[in-house]
């Protein structure tokens, strides 16, 4: 009697582990298939990708030409190097200064520290597109219109409320021991800054991977502020191609593969970190 | 030894001054200056302004030449949040607790994979899902005929009572990876002497899910709504992809975001406003604010006499 029990409550177990893996793997499918889809046709001739839009590329069917007409017809390369830019650019200043002024707020007790914090934590939750009509006044008046600053700076901007959040709590866990010895010794304050530094250098990579997606991803403000030929980042540039050529289909293939590499590059790289990241500011809240 | 007193430490200021200064100048300067903006109106050629109180948003509430775009977008609005809600996080959380179910072989490659989508640029994204529901492609056409529904399929992107719901799925699409690894973060961080405890005595798991699990991640709903709906009032690059500026057909997809821009900048029909455009941002300012303030003030007041 028990024994059968058993056995039917294995049996059951390994009914619904298999539908488990089989609903895991289903969705994994519908979240792939578009990008496969995309991958695929990318490097087939105009008369395959119409006639089997889901064969693999074969000898016949292969072709580049939608890549040429890309690298012909518009400046990816330039493209890449101003998304890279700005990225790299914004990203060190959030992470520096988003550093310094998280030690602050967690080091030290002094007045107004409370009113600081909330004054920052102000753009976690209100978006920042919303003062964009004062945004492009601004850059206007200092003549940063269709420069990649512009950019940089309200990227800057944006990204400083979530990472100041997020490091203060890391910051505030820092052992007292390591800073204590420090000042004994009288390290300034800044020395203590750098000893400190290295100490939370995994949150500090949350963050920057964190911060780097939705910068790369960004449409608005490169379509307001930096609209140019010399300043387009990747999304902007592929958003117009995409929109100029949308019969050619070789080429808006090819033209999505280029977008979307170099952010599946990174998140294949980085997912461990972002994911852990991810669970980890959860947590806090 | 934690550094007191009062007398002013001006390293204190030198690690502050950076990021203060920058978030002040491009994000609370803007935002005030957007707010101010919206009480003038420009006079005259120059792009002087005057203090008009609030005509403007009188004029986008009630005069018939914007109320009805305004309304529109609005309604539109709410019903791609709707939409995020109801379909988002029944699947966020239906991942999220088989991702958790037991010890599974590949949880990590299962998790890497399935939040993918949410990688991706918006622009992408709508694109490809253009060309996929695209009938000349005939991908998803074809997807339909192989389960003999082929008369099911219908240019859904270009029909006016369809386009608003084909938009929004695709952006459940792109999203559900959020809600997901917030409700799974909520279920591992569960104490698994909890759960074996309720087992020995004898309960299914499914019981245990909804008895135990469930609410013990209410809180992590909240989140989630919240962030879809800040999200949500603020999306724009997906409808001006794949639609347009003007949001078509018809305007059935407008949503606050392209309203916004269109009232702005202009479009082939109207010249560009900037303070209606002002205006209209802190409408969505206003909107925004609320949600997030009745979830900090509501929803964790209840949620919290919940758990007691």
């Amino acid at each position: 009697m028990k024994i059968a029990h058993d056995v039917r409550s294995v049996r059951r177990r390994r009914i619904g582990r298999a539908v488990t893996h089989l609903i895991l793997l289903g969705f994994v499918l519908l979240a792939a298939f578009p990008v496969i889809l995309v991958f695929m046709n990318a490097f087939k001739a105009r008369r395959a990708i119409f006639s089997a839009p889901l064969a693999l590329p074969t000898r016949e069917t292969f072709s580049l030409v939608g890549f040429e007409t890309v690298f012909s017809r518009s400046n990816f390369p330039i493209y890449y190097l101003n998304s890279v830019t700005v990225v790299v650019v914004a990203i060190g200043f959030v992470v520096f200064f988003g550093a310094m002024a998280a030690w602050a707020l967690s080091e030290y007790t002094f007045k107004g520290n409370r009113f600081m914090s909330i004054y920052l934590a102000i753009g976690i939750m209100i978006p920042i597109r919303i003062g964009t009509v004062s945004i492009l006044r601004l850059m206007v008046a200092l003549g940063l219109v269709n420069t990649l600053w512009s950019l940089i700076f309200v990227y800057t901007a944006q990204g400083l409320a979530l990472t100041i959040f997020i490091l203060s709590q890391f910051m505030a866990q820092v052992p007292r021991d390591l800073k204590d010895a420090a000042r004994v010794d009288g390290a300034s304050e800044y020395r203590i800054f750098g000893i400190v530094l290295p100490v939370v250098r995994p949150a500090l990579a949350t963050v920057a991977v964190f911060t780097m997606i939705p910068i790369w991803n960004d449409l608005w403000f490169p379509l307001i502020l930096a609209p140019s030929g010399r300043t387009k980042t990747v999304i902007l540039g592929a958003q117009e191609f995409l929109g100029q050529f949308v019969s050619d289909w070789n080429s808006v293939l090819a033209a999505l593969s280029l977008a979307i590499i170099p952010v599946l590059a990174l998140y294949l790289v980085f997912s461990r970190q972002l994911i852990v990241g991810l669970t980890k500011g959860a947590l806090k809240q | 030894m934690t550094v007191t007193g009062n007398r002013f430490r001006s390293y204190i200021a030198v690690f502050l001054l950076p990021a203060t200064a920058i978030y002040t100048m491009f994000l609370i300067y803007p935002l005030l200056g957007s707010l101010g903006l919206s009480l003038q109106e420009t006079v005259g050629q120059g792009g002087q302004t005057q203090f008009v109180g609030f005509a403007n948003f009188r004029r986008l509430l009630t005069n018939e030449n914007w109320a009805p775009g305004f309304w529109n977008a609005l309604g539109n609005n709410v019903y791609f949040f709707v939409i995020h809600s109801l379909v988002q996080n029944p699947i966020g959380l239906l991942l999220a607790s088989l991702l958790t179910a037991g010890k599974l072989r590949g949880q990590n490659s299962y998790r890497t994979a399935l939040f993918m989508p949410t990688m991706l640029s918006v622009v992408i994204v709508g694109f490809i899902w253009q060309l996929i529901l695209s009938p000349i492609w005939g991908v998803a056409e074809g997807f339909l005929g192989a389960l003999g529904l082929e008369n099911w399929f219908k240019p859904w992107l270009g029909l006016r009572e369809s386009a608003l719901t084909a938009l929004s799925l695709i952006s459940v699409w792109q999203f559900y990876g959020i809600p997901m690894m917030l409700f799974y973060t909520g279920l591992i961080g569960i104490p698994d002497e909890l759960i074996e405890s309720a087992y020995v005595d004898g309960a299914s798991g499914w019981k245990i899910f909804w008895r135990l699990k469930f609410p013990l991640i209410l809180p992590v709903l909240g989140i989630v709504t919240v962030l879809t709906f800040v999200g949500n009032f603020n999306a724009f690059d997906l409808i001006y992809t794949t639609q347009g500026t003007l949001a078509g057909p018809d305007f059935s997809t407008d949503i606050l975001g392209t309203y916004f821009f269109r009232v702005f900048f202009g479009h082939q029909l109207q010249l560009g406003n900037p303070t209606m455009g002002a205006t209209v941002a802190t409408m969505m300012f206003l909107i925004i604010l609320a949600g997030v303030l009745t979830y900090m003030f509501a929803w964790r007041r209840r949620v919290e006499t919940y758990e007691m």
